[in-house]
């Protein structure tokens, strides 16, 4: 752990960036806290705030009640007045419970008192399948938020982004709600050292590429990145974008890649239907965008199903490296 | 005598031989500027000139003003969709309110959220709140926002008897007993959640009883009883502010008006509107000014046409501000950077 990698960067688990962006944020601003269930001496259910309640002590690491909506409420009320609260859902399947408190409060506070208002709160998700969890515990529903004007949500890829993005978020004025991965929480990469943000609302190329664009988020990002150096190997050169910001969304960078590829592809975790391949596909199509494309989009998202809890079944419920490949090359061949 | 036993001695109400005689003429002076508020904003909806819905609290003054006799500016409340009241009781401009009500570029939210969001942020009026039982959870973090700063601000948290069937009302009220924050629970009951009886959504016969789940002390007081609510809250912000934790205070009250506009009143009788009006809690404010000689009747009378004169300019300003403009549709979604 904490090794200095060639570049003088540490390389740091994901859990422990997120851990790390919290603890500098505490010990640089007292009006930040963090709230929520098991996260004292339990260390979260996932671990991250390990530790942390040993630091910085009980009045600034809340347990809370089993009550996410009075938590996330209390969260949005004490943003409104002051504090920096970091709320923790311990699933995000957890936050339909807050839908209230995020979607009617939070998100339109400072609308409806005509900017007299600010709520910079943070919810922090733990999102997605993979782990056996089954439909309650594995879902990925970021794209509801995407619906909602007045907030930010954000799906880190990596160690770097989940430190930056969480450390961006707290200086955000408006609340923010970001998607973690369980299953990358244990992943390692490097860490810059010291406070940084990484830029709400930028996407960001993570392969460069000429034949096919695919714009992923979150763990897609890697299964997208593994299959494009399948691909690589016949020659099919894919460009593959990380989002990282669901709202607000990156036009640029994507149209920017369909121009340059004319081929789209979306993967994401979230149910196909309705989701952020839906939102993407139209941006792309109703842009001059569209003039480039040489071959329909295609969307890769979840089976029209809650989370199996079969493991065969959850992963065929998801998007997986072998299908992403097999959709690019369907889609390089133009066989769609 | 001892300065104990003149004050166990004094028989006048709690308000009268707590509050300076300046303080109880501003009271009374804004009961009758929320009655005349509401009456002037109805009036302005019949002529057209608000749209959507309102909720009234006409009847309900007393519940809104003595609630806000220990209040200062650093104190916080939340309010609720029968919120008019409250905001006007806190210390909000009623020419601003209306500008809000009219949609106006001058309102408290320029325009953005009418009637069911008024707030006035600078005398720390929250808003009021088009979900019922939304604000309980803010309160309770506006609440943990002045205990972990040191602060020794209160938040009031007002609410009606139909929020206290909501989830909201047991995750605030316990997790504000649990880290034994600095917040009153006042419950406006006025004995209807829009047509449904009190009596009929709630198990319990006082809302107050259910502060015993959240081991806090809870009252029921005749809310409209300018005194008896005075005295209750007195009470419940004192034991806030001295670190001691949240409180229930249930002011039994009602609405003369309907719930909204929507209403044809088919849930209750003329007969018990009448009653209720009988039970004026302005008219009895003012006569124990009058009686206690903190005022005369032409003392009281010049009160109440000043609260005449300040709806009239309210409106007339309202009336002249400017719209905002289409193309901000948008505004105010995120900050400006």
């Amino acid at each position: 752990m904490n090794a200095m990698s060639d570049a003088g960067l540490r390389v740091l688990s994901y859990s422990e960036a997120i851990r790390e962006a919290m603890a500098i944020a505490m010990e640089a601003d007292p009006t930040v806290i963090l709230m929520g269930e098991d996260i004292g001496v339990y260390g979260g259910a996932f671990q991250v705030t390990l530790d942390l309640v040993d630091r910085f002590g009980k009045d600034r690491v809340m347990d809370t009640p089993i009550s996410e909506l009075g938590g996330a409420g209390v969260a949005v009320g004490a943003a409104l007045t002051g504090l920096k609260p970091i709320y923790e859902f311990q699933f995000s399947d957890f936050a339909m419970l807050a839908m209230e408190q995020i979607v009617n409060q939070a998100a339109k506070l400072r609308y409806m008192l005509g900017g007299e208002a600010s709520v910079p709160v943070v919810f922090r998700l733990p999102s997605g399948s993979g782990t056996g969890a089954a439909a309650q515990h594995s879902q990925s529903i970021e794209a509801w938020f995407g619906h909602v004007p007045g907030l930010k949500v954000l799906q880190p890829a990596t160690p770097e982004d989940a430190k930056g993005m969480l450390l961006a978020a707290l200086a955000d004025p408006d609340p923010v709600m970001i998607f973690e991965h369980k299953l990358l929480y244990k992943m390692k990469g490097p860490v810059p050292e010291g406070s940084y943000h990484t830029p709400i609302g930028k996407a960001l190329v993570r392969r460069a590429g000429t034949d096919v664009t695919i714009v992923a988020g979150s763990i897609m990002v890697h299964r997208a990145l593994e299959a494009a150096e399948k691909l690589a190997a016949e020659g099919i050169n894919a460009e593959v974008i990380d989002l990282r910001s669901i709202r607000p969304i990156d036009h640029e960078t994507i149209l920017a890649s369909v121009r340059k590829t004319g081929r789209l592809m979306v993967v994401y975790e979230g149910v196909k239907a309705f989701g952020v391949g839906a939102e993407i596909s139209a941006m792309v199509a109703e842009s001059d965008a569209f003039d480039y494309l040489d071959a329909p989009i295609l969307r890769l998202g979840a089976a029209d199903a809650p989370v199996p809890y079969n493991p065969d079944l959850e992963r065929a419920a998801v998007p997986q490296v072998d299908t992403i490949e097999a959709a690019a090359r369907r889609l390089a061949r133009r066989e769609v | 005598m001892t300065a104990a036993e003149a004050i166990s001695a004094d028989n006048r109400p709690f308000a009268i031989r707590t509050y300076a005689p300046a303080q109880l003429r501003e009271a009374l002076r804004r009961m009758y500027l929320i009655r005349r508020f509401e009456e002037g904003a109805e009036d302005s909806y019949m002529r057209g000139l608000i749209h959507g819905t309102m909720h009234l609290s006409i009847g309900q003054e007393a519940s809104a003003m003595a609630t806000c006799m220990e209040l200062t500016d650093a104190d916080k409340i939340t309010s609720t969709h029968r919120g008019h009241g409250h905001c006007i009781a806190k210390g909000a401009d009623v020419g601003r309110m209306f500008a809000e009500f009219f949609g106006k570029e001058t309102g408290y939210c320029h325009g953005r959220g009418g009637s069911m969001h008024i707030a006035d942020v600078r005398t720390g009026n929250l808003g009021a709140n088009g979900i019922v039982g939304g604000g309980l959870p803010i309160a309770v973090g506006a609440a943990l926002t002045a205990k972990r700063l040191g602060r020794d601000d209160v938040t009031v948290c007002f609410f009606g008897d139909g929020a206290n069937n909501e989830g909201a009302f047991h995750e605030a009220l316990n997790m504000a007993a649990v880290w034994k924050l600095p917040v009153v629970f006042v419950c406006e009951n006025n004995r209807y959640g829009m047509s449904t009886p009190a009596a009929y959504a709630t198990a319990v016969r006082n809302i107050a009883d259910r502060a015993v789940a959240y081991a806090m002390p809870g009252v029921t007081v005749d809310g409209n009883d300018f005194s008896a609510v005075a005295e209750a809250v007195h009470i419940a912000v004192a034991r806030a502010r001295a670190g001691e934790g949240p409180s229930l205070v249930e002011n039994l009250t009602y609405r003369w008006r309907g719930h909204s506009k929507s209403d044809r009143n088919r849930y209750r009788t003329k007969e018990e509107i009448e009653e209720w009006m009988a039970r004026d809690p302005i008219a009895r404010f003012r006569a124990e000014l009058i009686a206690h000689g903190i005022l005369d009747e032409a003392g009281a009378d010049a009160i109440a046409a000043d609260a005449v004169a300040t709806v009239e300019a309210g409106i007339a300003f309202a009336k002249d501000s400017p719209s905002p403009a289409v193309t901000d549709v948008t505004r105010y979604v995120y900050a400006e950077s």
